[in-house]
């Protein structure tokens, strides 16, 4: 056993080993500075992760921590505009460097933006209290060295804190003309104590992109997110969310993965204060056997009547993989909390997989948690009844894969936003809009 | 219309033959009524016709004025004219009743390669044909039969038929489950469709759905077959007698 654990060991170091040497710490100000050189440790001591770890069974990180990302043809609408329409501040990164011309002014009523890379040049900053120390908070009780990494090594981000209610949302879109671009982003949010705002994401950040989000959400405070990950077939894309919440605050979370080679997105939530919500969900539409998608969900209560929710729908089809690793721990004393986890796959043939974890850890004595994970095809009642009516198969099974997302979509709150995903799932369908 | 010759079907997947050489023929603008007992192969001729999967055709034949119905995909058949009100219609969580029935509307439209219609149009033609069957916008946003009573089920069945105007339209048991009210909405709907260029054929297994909707013929099934025909009296003689005397006269 002794053994096992030193060679295991040991392939983590080497893994390490091997991509350490393309990577470079950015010169910055006292601050950051401290905050990397402590993750850098930190990864040095861990490692990376091998396809051994248990905690990546089911996804091989190779695509993660190879020195060079595999080369990643560009897509033809990796920047489709999910969000037009929508009245948001725009920040545009291309290949993971930030695009001036193309984004807003940083600059909006009830919150304060910057650049990372500008707040780094200061010698000290508000971001300090959290840059990376959420991510070092989220190492324990499972290891995330690619987090630590991303803290060591990340180049750019946003660095914003909401002190009233957000104006509009913040859209940082995420663009690419490189295949071989390799991106580290972190972005440090702080939403004040009472305050609220939203965070959008699309598109691909890079060939390979590697991004960090840290969150505390203060007392009474909302955080909201909604992503789409840009159908950009090749690119590897790992994400960590890390939140953290206080009392009678809220934060919800959707991600849209529509196809992309590699993604595994990590949300880690620690539940600190009393009376807290917080809701994660994705869709993913995965076509073709070289997709392989991962949501890995670390949910931590540890404050009294709690709510929390996970809902993920994943379609699969042509050999696709959808993964789903969700844990709800229930710490001592997180009494009344109310846990709800629910994963479930609609496999379109015969080819494809989905591979679940559901888990949950209850030290706690007066709890209500559930979680379910189904896997099936579709109803073929309902297929039937469709083409009954005159609408082809291929269109009666859209329809049918439409409705099984739009569970998970549900799940945003703002209905501008919901509908907009929601268009962007039916242009992927090639289904005609709602009445 | 419809010409149905020595049709034999058995399950796909058993070695059971239902219909055993059915001969029927239903006259252009024509109600026609088949009534029979439990397990006849009532509902496996509607299910035949329309091409549910599960089905075997051994032998004979199915068109629609000259439509070779049995080659043809469910939705070909659809677009085609012909409509199959179910007896249990499905429930489609998340599918809106309006998409449904624009996107089975445009679809069939595009298949007969007419112009779609517009949203605009659609809407105003749907609140319209809804109105009569006295289904409210509610039900028109809600997904398709979910959370629908028995009797808002058999009305939205025939909201459809009113949208899509097939030609041959196929009404399975569309009384079960209906209470006198229902009933006679669901027959009223029925009856504002039936036109010169309209055929209907009506399966049940009572006579009283046939009060409401009152055939030209009626025909009686029974072990796979028609066993008689004859005008809506016989649904009548059905009524008084069961079917026990006519199944002993075909023994």
């Amino acid at each position: 056993m002794a053994i096992k654990r030193a060679q295991l060991k040991q392939q983590k170091q080497d893994a390490l080993a091997a991509r350490q040497p393309v990577l470079s710490m950015p010169e910055g100000g006292e601050w950051i500075t401290a905050a990397r050189k402590d993750a850098a440790g930190r990864l040095d001591a861990m490692g990376l992760p091998i396809r051994r770890d248990e905690y990546w069974k089911y996804t091989r990180p190779d695509a993660f921590t190879s020195a060079a990302p595999e080369a990643a043809a560009l897509a033809d609408d990796a920047g489709a505009q999910v969000f037009e329409g929508v009245d948001v501040l725009t920040v545009v990164f291309r290949d993971g460097a930030f695009d001036a011309d193309a984004s807003d002014a940083l600059a909006l009523d009830g919150v304060e933006i910057s650049r990372l890379a500008d707040a780094a040049q200061a010698d000290i900053h508000w971001a300090k209290d959290i840059y990376g120390a959420l991510e070092t908070a989220g190492q324990d009780p499972v290891e995330r060295p690619l987090a630590a990494l991303n803290t060591a090594y990340a180049t750019d981000g946003l660095v914003i804190r909401a002190t009233g209610a957000a104006a509009k949302p913040i859209h940082v879109v995420y663009e690419r003309s490189s295949d071989t671009s390799d991106v580290v982003l972190h972005h440090v949010i702080k939403v004040e104590e009472g305050a609220s705002v939203t965070l959008l994401e699309t598109g691909a950040a890079g060939a390979r992109a590697n991004t960090v989000t840290e969150v505390t959400v203060a007392d009474t405070a909302a955080f909201h997110h909604v992503r789409s990950q840009g159908r950009d077939q090749e690119r590897q894309l790992l994400t960590h969310m890390f939140a953290r919440l206080g009392s009678e605050s809220t934060f919800k979370s959707f991600t849209l993965t529509p196809n992309g080679k590699m993604t595994r997105n990590e949300c880690i939530m620690e539940l600190t204060g009393d009376d807290a919500i917080a809701h994660v969900a994705g869709a993913l539409m995965a076509d073709g056997k070289d997709v392989h998608q991962d949501d890995t969900i670390f949910i931590t209560h540890d404050a009294v009547n709690c709510e929390s929710r996970q809902v993920f729908k994943k379609v699969l089809s042509n050999g696709a993989t959808g993964v789903f690793q969700g844990k709800i721990l229930v710490k001592q004393g997180a009494q009344k909390t109310d846990g709800y986890q629910i994963s479930q796959s609609l496999l379109l043939d015969e080819d494809s997989q989905f591979l679940a974890k559901p888990e949950l850890e209850i030290y706690a004595d007066d709890v209500a948690c559930s979680h379910g994970s189904t896997s099936g095809a579709i109803d073929e009642d309902a297929l039937y009844y469709l083409r009954a009516r005159g609408i082809p198969h291929r269109k009666a099974q859209d329809l049918m894969v439409l409705a099984f997302l739009a569970e998970a979509v549900d799940e945003i709150e703002s209905e501008e936003l919901r509908e907009a995903i929601l268009r962007r799932i039916r242009l992927w369908l090639d289904l005609e809009d709602d009445l | 219309m419809l010409e149905i010759k020595n049709l034999h079907v058995k399950l796909e997947d058993e070695d059971k033959q239902i219909l055993k050489g059915l001969d029927l023929t239903v006259e252009t603008g024509k109600v026609h009524a088949i009534m029979g007992p439990n397990g006849s192969g009532k509902s496996t001729l509607s299910y035949v016709l329309s091409g549910r999967d599960g089905y075997e055709v051994t032998e004979g034949s199915a068109t629609m004025d000259g439509f070779d119905l049995l080659e043809a995909e469910t939705e070909e058949r659809a677009a085609e004219g012909l409509f199959l009100a179910f007896q249990y219609p499905v429930e489609i969580p998340g599918v809106s009743n309006m998409t449904f029935l624009r996107t089975a509307l445009n679809a069939q439209r595009k298949a007969r390669g007419e112009e779609e219609m517009s949203a605009t149009d659609f809407l105003k033609m749907v609140r319209e044909k809804a109105k009569t069957l006295k289904i409210d916008g509610d039900m028109l946003k809600r997904p398709v039969n979910m959370g629908f009573s028995g009797g808002e089920k058999k009305r939205n069945e025939i909201l459809q038929m009113a949208v899509l105007e097939p030609k041959m339209c196929i009404l399975d048991e569309t009384d079960s489950g209906l209470d006198v009210d229902a009933m006679k909405l669901v027959s009223d709907g029925v009856n504002a469709l039936r036109s010169e260029g309209r055929s209907f054929l009506v399966i049940t297994h009572y006579q009283r759905l046939l009060d409401h909707i009152v055939p030209d013929v009626v025909h009686i099934m029974a072990n796979g077959r028609i066993i008689k025909t004859g005008g809506p009296e016989l649904a009548l003689e059905v009524e008084k007698n069961g079917y026990a005397d006519l199944l002993a006269e075909n023994a």
